[in-house]
């Protein structure tokens, strides 16, 4: 068994469901212990301002590994993602109140490849602003 | 002052290896918030092929990141870590990190380069496994912005 998506019948600009993801203080001090990045940036409002943040941040990886989930759960296998790229063009600002901020992923079939790999092309926005540059994916289909 | 380009090429020792634990990929999937059962339940893995259970596509990171300590604080480079983002990042897999794989990195000064003042560095860590084959390598681009005047 391998992808759950056939490549022959997906199309260029095809577009994969869409997510949004909730970023509260909480998530982000499970994140940080999980991944090990204990940068005071990300939980520690006070710090946050005094480097000339508006408030506590998201941890950049945190918003690309949240993005691949788009892209994961519509193939099914994880390690159908070949390659997986992007750029932080601005940081998710996460307020300390129970609703936090929100990540919100859509992703589009931008090219087909050969050896029945496609390109997706991601976009993530959080507040309306786009947190993620040249946010890309080549996957491997069935 | 810039970066001195007579780094570019440069490798570093490769990292003692990091054994990747069951338990460890569960607690950052859970962490992600991602409930996708070949994290956690080997039988769904299997089903893909896989011989374990596998990690998330940006765990690797975990250990590429601690590995390219050995660039950021290199005292003969002199980045300035306090004036460091996170510009960009880069996974190229040559197949998932599972439970079980004992991982070293190998960092790399792939380029410097100063843009408006700004020094910009991308370091590649090839991240292998026990028998020295490539796992995934990955690509980060640091800026350290300008030291602001006076």
């Amino acid at each position: 068994m391998t992808a759950n998506i056939d490549y022959d019948r997906i199309e260029v600009g095809a577009e994969l469901p869409a997510q949004t993801f909730p970023v509260t203080r909480a998530i982000l001090v499970r994140y940080a212990g999980a991944s090990g990045d204990f940068n005071p940036i990300h939980w520690n409002e006070a710090f946050a301002r005094s480097v000339g943040l508006p408030d506590v941040i998201g941890h950049g990886m945190f918003t690309m590994a949240e993005a691949i989930r788009v892209v994961t759960d519509w193939v099914g296998d994880p390690g159908a993602v070949v390659e997986y790229g992007v750029r932080f063009t601005k940081p998710v600002v996460v307020p300390n109140d129970a609703v936090g901020a929100e990540i919100e992923v859509s992703a589009t079939v931008a090219a087909k490849l050969e050896d029945r790999r496609v390109r997706i092309d991601l976009v993530a926005v959080s507040a309306g602003q786009k947190v993620l540059g040249r946010s890309r994916a080549v996957v491997q289909l069935a | 002052m810039p970066l001195d380009p007579s780094f570019i090429g440069r490798t570093y020792p490769p990292t003692a290896p990091y054994e990747v634990g069951r338990e460890k990929i569960r607690e950052f999937a859970e962490a992600i918030g991602d409930t996708n059962p070949v994290y956690t339940d080997a039988e769904a893995a299997k089903a893909f092929g896989h011989p374990d259970v596998i990690a998330p596509p940006t765990f690797p990171f975990l250990l590429t990141y601690r590995a390219a300590d050995q660039v950021v604080n290199d005292p003969e480079l002199g980045l300035d870590f306090s004036r460091v983002v996170h510009g960009d990042q880069r996974f190229s897999y040559v197949r998932p990190v599972r439970a079980g794989d004992r991982l070293t990195v190998t960092c790399t000064i792939d380029s410097i380069k100063s843009l408006a003042g700004n020094d910009v560095l991308s370091v590649r860590g090839d991240v292998r496994d026990e028998s020295g084959e490539q796992v995934v390598t990955a690509e980060m681009m640091l800026v350290a912005r300008a030291a602001e005047e006076g």
